[in-house]
């Protein structure tokens, strides 16, 4: 009996990870990149959610989206696109760049549902 | 010139790091030298195909698929620099016994060689296909083959030099100590790869976050800056860490210590 103790805790872990998983996305967004820019240039997504970004681009040449504050790093191949899963994370202005080419800059702006 | 010059280097100055510090790790371990020469040229073809893949946009690197990829990466160098330390713990002792003598060369154990090799293929691998990437987007933007070729070799060349710098402050370090050093070494490098793949995880939906960007230290130190790249290679420092990383973190820390130091709770 007794050396079955960690099994509630390792079930409660398991559900814990399922649960954060069947949680699922509530938005879809994309950003592209065309003729060496972010569009939109201000990516509007709800605060408090799992969104799901997908970085299309349209360019002949790699790119790497990076944004330290929502910690994300992905190259996204020419001509391909990559999907990722961001937040839940609070309301706020989170910049990114194009880790290629710094000149590339655009801002993923998570909104508090109702606006208040 | 400069911008292609201060990105390579930032992309090289990572596989440097680790491989001073792994190479310095099994200072003493015959043969080793080979073995880092073979996980060079094994991360060198590693990184070539995935930067052809990235040119096909294949389905690897596309999708969540890359995540996965990196994920899959960071996770074996970190079971490897695991499997070092824990070889290391039970056999520091007749490596340093062996180094004070003069001249000795040291021929106890291969063991920990596949890791170092597997170790330097996965880092090369993983910033050679970046640096690859990189020098292909640059190109394309217009760079004059030239002034790209020149910042190529200047970042390439001062990245190789800092890990050079760092592996021969490590030989500095007497005899005694040396072991313990490297050893804490690999552990926060460990922890922090370990946290970076729980990042590509969580970035694939297959973790939760756990809280994202629980703090952020940014304006304190930011990640992008030398010294916050430095902190972010060597001890995994990230200026806005999840949940799930920082839980990363704690836990390779806390599973390299015991199995590090298991043998002599036994002995006790």
């Amino acid at each position: 009996m007794n050396r079955y103790r960690w099994l509630p805790a390792v079930m409660l872990a398991f559900s814990g990870l399922v649960s954060g998983l069947a949680q699922g996305a509530d938005s879809t967004a994309v950003i592209t990149i065309h003729n060496g820019k972010f569009e939109p240039s201000e990516l509007h997504l709800p605060a408090d959610v799992r969104s799901r970004i997908t970085v299309r681009n349209q360019d002949a040449f790699p790119a790497e989206f990076e944004s330290v504050p929502l910690s994300r790093e992905v190259v996204v191949p020419p001509r391909g696109e990559v999907s990722f899963f961001v937040g839940p994370a609070a309301a706020g202005r989170y910049g990114y760049f194009n880790d290629f080419n710094h000149d590339m800059k655009g801002t993923v702006v998570l909104e508090a549902a109702g606006g208040h | 010139m400069l911008a292609t010059a201060v990105i390579l280097f930032r992309e090289v100055l990572e596989a440097a790091l680790i491989v001073a510090i792994v190479l310095g790790a099994t200072r003493g371990v015959a043969n080793r030298g080979r073995w880092v020469l073979a996980g060079i040229g094994a991360g060198l073809g590693g990184a070539a195909i995935v930067a052809g893949l990235a040119s096909t946009a294949a389905a690897l690197l596309t999708g969540e698929g890359q995540a996965l990829l990196n994920a899959a990466i960071l996770l074996t160098a970190v079971c490897m620099l695991t499997w070092h330390n824990v070889w290391m713990s039970s056999h520091a002792r007749e490596l340093k016994a062996e180094l004070s003598a003069v001249g000795a060369d040291v021929q106890s154990g291969s063991k920990p060689l596949t890791a170092l090799a597997v170790i330097t293929a996965m880092a090369v691998m993983r910033e050679g296909s970046e640096a690859v990437l990189f020098l292909w987007a640059i190109a394309a933007g217009g760079e004059g083959r030239g002034s790209m070729g020149v910042g190529a070799m200047l970042g390439v060349g001062a990245g190789v030099l800092a890990g050079s710098l760092l592996y021969r402050g490590l030989l500095r370090i007497p005899v005694r100590h040396f072991f313990t050093v490297t050893s804490w070494l690999i552990l926060f490098l460990a922890a922090g790869l370990s946290a970076q793949a729980a990042g590509f995880l969580n970035q694939a939906g297959l973790l939760p976050a756990l809280g994202q960007g629980l703090w952020n230290t940014s304006e304190w130190l930011d990640q992008n800056s030398l010294t916050g790249q430095l902190l972010h290679i060597l001890v995994g420092y990230v200026a806005s860490p999840s949940g799930i990383q920082i839980l990363f973190y704690l836990a390779t820390l806390g599973v390299i210590l015991l199995l590090m130091y298991r043998p002599r709770w036994r002995s006790l």
